[in-house]
């Protein structure tokens, strides 16, 4: 029998289409990719068996981190070009009788981050340019009756963004009363229904749990 | 890095370039490809995260008189959130003198299991109903489902009223954990409100009893 001869030929594969497909599908996942600014303060949130996905825009978040300090944030609206997060800081800067300039506001626009700076420390906050010392300023929104900044803030949100709906993201150890207040200052300024920021678990009801 | 074989002669005058091969070696892009690939695709599917709506009743201003609507005492469950992830519940009224908190967990024998005995008849209206659309029995949109859903919980008029207290120590996540029990258990009517003077008392009380006995608590 005579042997077959195998042909000395390089095993190199075209990767070429390999290669294009790749190339769309990276191109596709990056320009859907939304970035989010980085969080201020790590907070783990609790889990629910809840299934329906967080907005994308028109929403004010209030954030309670483990440490008991509240974090305000807002979106700049549906479009970019609305500029709503200028519009509430300048509004909060002439109760208190801040003047914020052009770069100031602008700054504020492009940093996605929430507020956890008193609204005093805020033009301080917007200049300095090294993250520790960002980090030292934020010493969360006032929340007391005396000074209630984080009802101010919520109050011009929904003055100047109507359709902003209201998130709570706490973290899952803060103590409930904490929590309590918050949804007492939201629920002053007239907002009756909130979405709690949670992670996905499930849970089933067993057979044997609903017979007698 | 890529093998463009471009070699250079500079004998004689004329200039032969050889045949070579003109591949480029597209290995170590495709592995970085990928593997962008996979990081973008999985950041894509995990980051976004969930949301629970809670509705709260409006404030009653101060000046403001509404009289508090009445409820009866033998469908009313009072859950109160204790210390330390534990659950304390009662059924009717609070009377300082008669009133002993029973004391579960957020486990599925715990909690649930005490909604689901006083909210079977629904839970099963519910199931069933939901069975059905799966089985295509009844022919319904997704919206409607819904809307019938929440109808079949305001007709409801057997299971309880359940009305929800923290202690000062619950953490925010038995909140977060005892909303989810009342949408699993798929409960009508429940409420949150603060805990009162008697309420708080008798968690002080239970929470006492458990440290006098610490060999009963571990049950």
């Amino acid at each position: 029998m005579p042997k077959i001869k195998l042909g000395a030929k390089s095993p190199r594969i075209d990767m070429t289409p390999m290669v294009d497909l790749f190339t769309l599908l990276l191109t596709f996942f990056i320009l859907t990719a939304t970035f989010r600014p980085q969080e201020s303060a790590p907070v783990d949130t609790p889990f629910s068996v809840s299934e329906k996905p967080m907005m994308d825009a028109n929403v004010m978040t209030v954030l309670i981190a483990k440490d008991n300090r509240v974090f305000f944030n807002v979106d700049n609206g549906p479009d970019t070009i609305l500029k709503f997060r200028p519009k509430i800081l300048a509004e909060m800067g002439k109760r208190y009788n801040i003047e914020f300039t052009e770069d100031e506001l602008r700054l504020f626009e492009k940093t996605g981050t929430a507020v956890g700076v008193p609204i005093q420390d805020m033009k301080k906050y917007l200049a300095s340019k090294d993250s520790d010392e960002k980090i030292a300023l934020e010493k969360g929104v006032p929340i007391d009756s005396t000074d209630n900044q984080l009802a101010l803030w919520i109050l011009f949100a929904r003055q100047i963004n109507p359709a902003a709906d209201a998130m709570i993201k706490g973290d899952a150890d803060v103590e409930f009363p904490v929590v309590r207040e918050v949804l007492d200052i939201l629920q002053d300024k007239n907002v009756n229904r909130f979405n709690l920021i949670t992670n996905l678990r499930s849970a089933e009801v067993t057979e044997e749990q609903i017979a007698e | 890095m890529a093998d463009v074989q471009v070699q250079e002669q500079s004998k004689g005058g004329k200039k032969k370039p050889k045949k070579g091969d003109a591949r480029v070696d597209m290995t170590p892009m495709v592995d970085l490809m990928s593997l962008l690939i996979t990081f973008f695709m999985l950041t894509a599917a995990f980051s976004k995260p969930k949301v629970m709506e809670i509705i709260l009743p409006e404030k009653i201003k101060k000046n403001e008189k509404v009289e508090p609507p009445k409820i009866a005492d033998s469908r009313t469950l009072n859950i109160i959130l204790g210390p330390e992830d534990k659950v304390y519940w009662y059924p009717g009224k609070a009377d300082p003198e008669v009133t002993v908190l029973q004391e579960t967990d957020f486990s599925a024998t715990g909690i649930r299991q005490v909604l689901l005995d006083r909210n079977r008849a629904l839970f099963r209206k519910i199931d069933q109903f939901e069975k059905d659309v799966i089985a295509g029995k009844i022919n319904i949109k997704q919206d409607s489902m819904r809307s019938a859903i929440s109808q079949l919980k305001k007709d409801d008029d057997t299971g309880p009223i359940v009305l929800i207290k923290a202690y000062k120590t619950a953490k925010y996540k038995n909140f977060v954990d005892i909303m989810d029990e009342m949408s699993i258990v798929g409960i009508a009517r429940y409420i949150f409100t603060d805990i009162d003077w008697i309420e708080e008392k008798l968690v002080v009380d239970a929470i006492n009893r458990a440290a006098a006995t610490p060999s009963g608590s571990a049950q």
